[in-house]
């Protein structure tokens, strides 16, 4: 497999249903906006329209789940640059996807609303994300919906808080540690 | 070939997805004991084959593992919080403490994400001396690998030769940046100096020195009966199962996959080399162990080669905003001055966007997810840790094997703790 074909991807995008007519209506590509600006090949979409467009890409030949992590955009000093018919939220999901024959990767971002930060898991499409999910979950307190061991990773299953989270202050709060009664 | 196997969600899955109060509760009750045969088994996370601070759950009947969960995050010290808190210059002091056993290709992910943010040019000299120390520390770490992978296994002798030759390595390092681990050497805008007068010869001594030494290997462990015995068909993984699983670099290649990133997506100057992507045929401990015995080869190969391509010129990109001036320059010229002062107490500005950079890592495809706002501090880093991905094979590799399997199972997926931590 030679992956020599990065850059030829925007150009096949055009052919995106049911928007080729329109001129200024968005580019889109398995239901996902598509970011004009970026080298990449960037993805934009919602909560509602996630899992669709995930399930599009896998059939399309992108099996391999490269990283899924999270963003909590509540102090971006500059402006967000979504393109236009994106709804911006407070964290962001990104998911980036490789289709291993060609070489051709996409990255998903998926707009997560502050007071239902929720989305539905990629479990059943790549058992690979159930770590990269568990970790989200612990450092931003984003639910993946019907994930299989929804559970903190890194942090003390008892932890209070998301330590990414940008509300989340750095250095004031005292090391929990376990109860430990002194034995001696 | 399926992969339905690693996508089962109940009972039957190798996972055991059971929480610390759950698992403690079940020893307290005397009943649920009675009708089952099944023990709950804490190994680690002081345990010597558990590379750091690993800790398993395994759920025994007999001397077989039923399921199994690896239980992370003693190391967790919020590196991605901090890289936050510190300019792009003090990233990479940052993250080269991530993956311990191969630092320098953490600061090259991290370099070329920011470059690529920067929409930074980097010298030719400069691209050509990441390579060249990339593909030593590959060798050192695999090096620890088959150091790690002996002691593990029974073959202590083997500890103390896998160390041996990672020393000579680390010396031409501690040479090179002047520290032997966490270098911070690699640099966004290129490396942090030059190499030293006489590189070539300290390095070809290198490369004279290990194949012999790699040929012993193969005496001692290769074709030893004992060693075959005791991990061929040990760990076993279909190619489909390893995709479903994220699973990257000698984890993916021993079930006959190649996938390569040096060769699939050539960053650096990996497509003016010539090597061969070593991939195995059974997915099984042996062929994890043999893949990198001969990556040790092969990046003597491509270092060979970068010997003799070398290209003089600059070893940091000039731009004044992005790398210090020379120390000469400072007691000459106010600007330098100037730019040295911001540089080192406000650091520079990176254009806002996001960005995506990855390497082949000794352990797999390592990439570093970079949001920028424009300030001179990332808004946020994330690393894709092959380690941390590669774990969630193990419960599967371990499924219906015996326990003293179960260590060599550890040692073949070959994780890096402070870097699944993070």
């Amino acid at each position: 497999m030679v992956a020599d074909d990065d850059t030829s991807t925007a150009d096949d995008e055009a052919e995106g249903d049911a928007t080729t007519a329109e001129h200024d209506a968005p580019a889109t590509r398995y239901g996902g906006i598509i970011d004009p600006i970026g080298t990449d090949v960037v993805l934009h979409t919602d909560v509602a329209t996630y899992s669709d467009l995930a399930a599009a890409a896998k059939a399309d030949g992108f099996v391999q789940l490269v990283d899924l992590t999270a963003v909590d955009y509540l102090t971006y000093a500059a402006p967000r640059g979504l393109p236009a018919g994106v709804v911006a939220e407070r964290f962001e999901v990104v998911t980036q996807l490789r289709n291993p024959d060609s070489g051709e990767r996409i990255r998903i971002r998926v707009q997560v609303p502050a007071d239902a930060p929720a989305v539905a898991t990629l479990f059943d499409l790549w058992p690979g994300s159930e770590n990269l999910e568990r970790e989200v979950y612990d450092m931003f307190g984003i639910d993946f919906v019907d994930h299989p061991d929804m559970s903190r990773i890194l942090m003390p299953d008892d932890w209070v808080g998301h330590p990414l989270r940008k509300d989340y202050a750095v250095g004031e709060i005292p090391v929990q540690f376990k109860a430990a009664s002194n034995i001696r | 070939m399926t992969a339905e196997r690693v996508m089962r969600r109940g009972d039957d899955s190798a996972v055991l997805r059971l929480s610390e109060a759950e698992a403690s509760e079940i020893g307290n009750d005397p009943d649920t004991m009675a009708d089952d045969e099944r023990v709950l088994l804490n190994m680690g996370p002081q345990h010597p084959s558990t590379h750091g601070v690993l800790r398993l759950m395994l759920e025994m009947e007999g001397e077989t593992v039923v399921r199994s969960k690896p239980v992370v995050g003693y190391l967790h010290t919020g590196m991605e919080k901090q890289a936050e808190q510190l300019s792009y210059l003090q990233g990479c002091t940052n993250v080269t403490r991530m993956d311990y056993a191969s630092p320098l290709f953490t600061e090259l992910a991290f370099s070329l994400a920011t470059e690529q943010l920067l929409g930074l040019e980097i010298p030719e000299r400069a691209t050509w001396i990441r390579m060249l120390m990339c593909e030593l520390n590959r060798m050192s770490s695999h090096l620890l690998f088959m150091a790690t992978n002996g002691m593990d296994l029974g073959a202590v002798s083997m500890m103390i030769y896998g160390w041996r030759e990672r020393e000579e390595v680390l010396r031409f390092f501690e040479k090179v940046t002047g520290l032997r681990m966490n270098h911070n050497y690699i640099r966004p805008g290129g490396v942090a100096a030059d190499l030293p007068d006489g590189w070539e010869d300290e390095v070809v001594r290198l490369l004279d020195l290990i194949p012999p030494r790699l040929d012993e290997y193969d005496i001692l462990l290769t074709g030893q009966p004992i060693w075959r015995e005791r991990l061929q068909g040990v760990g076993v993984m279909n190619a489909d199962e390893a995709i479903a699983l994220s699973a990257t670099g000698p984890v993916l290649r021993s079930t006959g996959y190649p996938a390569d990133l040096r060769r699939d997506q050539p960053y650096l100057a990996y497509d003016q080399v010539e090597f061969d992507v070593i991939v195995g045929s059974y997915g099984d401990c042996y062929d994890r162990y043999a893949i990198r015995l001969n990556e040790i080869r092969e990046s003597m190969r491509i270092v060979r080669q970068i010997i003799d391509k070398m290209p003089s010129g600059d070893y940091r990109v000039q731009d004044k905003k992005v790398t210090p001036p020379p120390r000469i320059r400072i007691d000459q010229s106010m600007e330098a001055l100037i730019h040295h002062f911001k540089i080192f107490t406000e650091g520079y500005k990176v254009p806002a966007g996001e960005t995506y950079a990855c390497v082949e890592s000794p352990r797999g495809e390592l990439g570093v997810y970079l949001v920028s706002d424009g300030t001179s501090h990332p808004y946020r880093m994330h690393v894709r840790g092959p380690s941390f991905i590669n774990l969630q094979t193990m419960p599967h590799l371990m499924k219906d094997g015996l326990i003293a399997d179960g260590v060599a199972i550890i040692s073949s997926v070959d994780p890096i703790m402070g870097e699944v931590d993070r």
